[in-house]
């Protein structure tokens, strides 16, 4: 394999099946806040800074 | 006993080493720079012997740390070091601005432009921004994670090793040391020790991270992992060279050509993307919602502006090589995703602004948040015209012209600056056990001052850099081009002088604000008026008989 065609498979992975895998795992990762059941969390997840001002 | 032993052994080492460089040194900057090296070592030994507590050895007791107490003499020294390169920083900017106006300032050699440029961009970024950083991280991740920071000893090693990075790179440039790549201008032998002390900083964040009594790894840390793993990541590969001589202080890079300017801009890119927006998101995310006492407006944005920045400011590199030999693809992938990241950028900024949501009035009445917000404030703005400058058509104008400066100076001095000083005003009487700062009205001082400085920077150079693109563009009626190089700069002198007293005004603010934190340390309180009451006229504040007795008349 010289390096031409290296360069050539690496780069026809990258905008096939790289950016579609790189695509579908930036989805689920943004989604994953707001699967249901989730506001309670991040809720509990935004206030915790303030838990040390009142626990001494 | 044999830790004791173990460390100063290794110090011993080094200082070893280092004297046999200075022996052996085939230039004289290495010499110089293995001197520093030698005198560091023969430093940490003497702490190493001197601080150990041998009363607790010889009597066998492990001295453990208090895990009830959150480990803060880092943060403290952090802060100290942040004043203080951040003013050095400020200083050699005013100076080198100075030098392009009247170039009678060129000291040469040791004081030229070439040379306090970069001493002035590592100044501010690493030693101001770095030392910042490391100092916030320490601190924000003890407190959201409810867990005194692991490995006392690396940490501390983290703060020193990384001061030590600092006093090499710059005595470097001064003394004409470079791998001139931009951002990243030490040579390889600082870039090893760079490496080490990196790698340390992340065993000790992670770690912390690990005994958290938090279930949640709070949103900043997400931040403050990327900014450590993806500068670990691009500092490693950037800096892939091969030294002339391991006794020297020159080498050659491994890539050459487009490919090696490819590898510098991502690079260079990545360490504004990674270093100078996500680190100091990390800041915002922690110290916003602390100062303006609320929950940060949006959890869930906070995720999606944090995977939006991992996923898309990776790629925007190439921008930076509009129309050179970097192929036509690549050049449009980095302006493609340069102006996808306009949304996730503004995203955290909405959310950012939107904690104060409900608390506005904290604007007029508390300086600090008045700071927070013109951060947030200008990194809207620099990350909306960032993304205008990566489109190739306005980057025909502005690459290569002083557009660019005032870009990277209004997200540098309105956004970097802004939120560090917001965070150091927040810690300095926290850390201290001070009632509060010795005085709010002088932080409001600094926070006109610095505004009115990027107001001058920022206008200048806009105005200079478009003049200047367009005049090197201009062809007469013949056909050839209108003005020479020489013209263009004989035009710039009132810009270059009005960027300066910008400059001039940012070091004072910067001034103001070392007094300010002394002074807080020191223990003291200035008598001032608060910065807001309720109105009160004691005159009006009596019953009115008169008015009564004219009424009854």
């Amino acid at each position: 394999m010289n390096a031409h065609s290296t360069y050539e498979t690496l780069r026809h992975i990258a905008d096939s099946w790289g950016l579609l895998a790189m695509v579908l795992v930036f989805l689920v990762l943004v989604a994953w806040p707001f699967r249901p059941g989730h506001r309670a969390k991040n809720e509990e997840a935004a206030t915790m800074i303030f838990k040390d001002e009142n626990d001494g | 006993m044999v830790t004791v032993l173990a460390r100063a052994g290794l110090w011993l080492a080094v200082l070893f080493l280092a004297v046999i460089g200075v022996a052996l040194a085939a230039d004289g900057g290495f010499a110089i720079h293995m001197s520093i090296v030698a005198l560091a070592a023969l430093i940490a030994v003497w702490f190493t012997v001197r601080s150990a507590d041998y009363g607790a050895i010889a009597r066998g007791i492990l001295k453990m740390p208090d895990e009830g107490r959150y480990d803060d003499d880092p943060v403290r020294w952090g802060v100290i070091a942040t004043v203080f390169w951040g003013v050095v920083g400020f200083a050699a900017g005013v100076f080198i601005a100075a030098q392009l106006t009247w170039p009678w300032l060129n000291l040469e050699p040791y004081l030229n432009f070439s040379r306090l440029r970069p001493l002035h961009t590592s100044a501010v970024i690493f030693a101001f921004g770095g030392n910042a950083l490391i100092a916030t991280s320490y601190y924000v991740v003890q407190r959201t994670c409810r867990a005194r920071l692991a490995f006392p000893g690396l940490a501390r090693f983290v703060f020193w090793g990384y001061q030590l990075f600092i006093v090499l790179a710059a005595t470097g440039y001064v003394l004409g040391i470079s791998q001139s790549k931009e951002y990243a201008e030490p040579e390889w032998y600082v870039d090893w020790w760079l490496t080490i002390v990196w790698v340390c900083y992340l065993a000790v964040f992670v770690s912390t991270i690990i005994k958290r009594s938090e279930p949640h790894i709070y949103v900043a840390n997400w931040f403050y992992l990327s900014f450590i793993i993806t500068v670990a990541m691009l500092h490693v590969v950037n800096n892939l060279d091969w030294p002339v001589s391991f006794v020297g202080s020159k080498s050659y890079p491994v890539f050459a050509g487009v490919q090696g300017a490819l590898v510098q801009w991502w690079y260079g890119h990545n360490a504004v993307g990674f270093f100078l927006t996500a680190g100091f998101l990390a800041m915002m995310y922690y110290f916003v919602p602390k100062q303006a006492e609320r929950p940060v407006y949006s959890y869930r944005l906070s995720i999606i502006h944090f995977w939006s920045l991992i996923f898309i400011y990776i790629w925007a590199g190439p921008h930076h090589l509009h129309y050179t030999a970097l192929p036509d693809w690549a050049q449009t992938l980095g302006m493609v995703f340069s102006i996808m990241l306009w949304m996730p950028s503004w995203g955290g900024m909405i959310n950012g602004l939107m904690t104060l949501n409900g608390a506005w009035d904290k604007v007029r009445t508390d300086p600090i948040i008045r700071m927070m917000v013109m951060a947030l404030a200008f990194y809207g703005m620099s990350t909306f015209e960032g993304p205008m400058m990566s489109i190739k058509f306005v980057n025909s104008l502005s690459h290569y012209t002083d557009w660019t400066i005032g870009h990277v100076h209004s997200g540098a001095l309105g956004w970097n600056g802004m939120i560090t000083f917001g965070a150091i005003y927040y810690l300095v009487p926290r850390l201290w056990n001070r009632e509060r700062l010795y005085s709010v009205r002088m932080v409001n001082w600094h926070f006109w001052l610095a505004t009115i400085g990027i107001v001058f920077y920022a206008a200048s150079m806009w105005v200079a850099g478009i003049m200047q693109g367009l005049m090197w563009r201009e062809y007469g009626a013949d056909g050839y081009l209108v003005n020479t190089f020489a013209d263009t700069v004989a035009r710039m002198y009132p810009m270059y002088a009005m960027r300066a007293f910008g400059g001039l005004l940012y070091l004072a603010g910067g001034a103001i604000m070392v007094l300010n934190v002394w002074k807080t340390i020191a223990g003291q309180l200035r008598e001032e008026a608060p910065m807001h009451n309720a109105s009160y006229d004691p005159e009006a504040d009596k019953p009115l008989p008169g008015a009564r007795a004219a009424q009854a008349n």
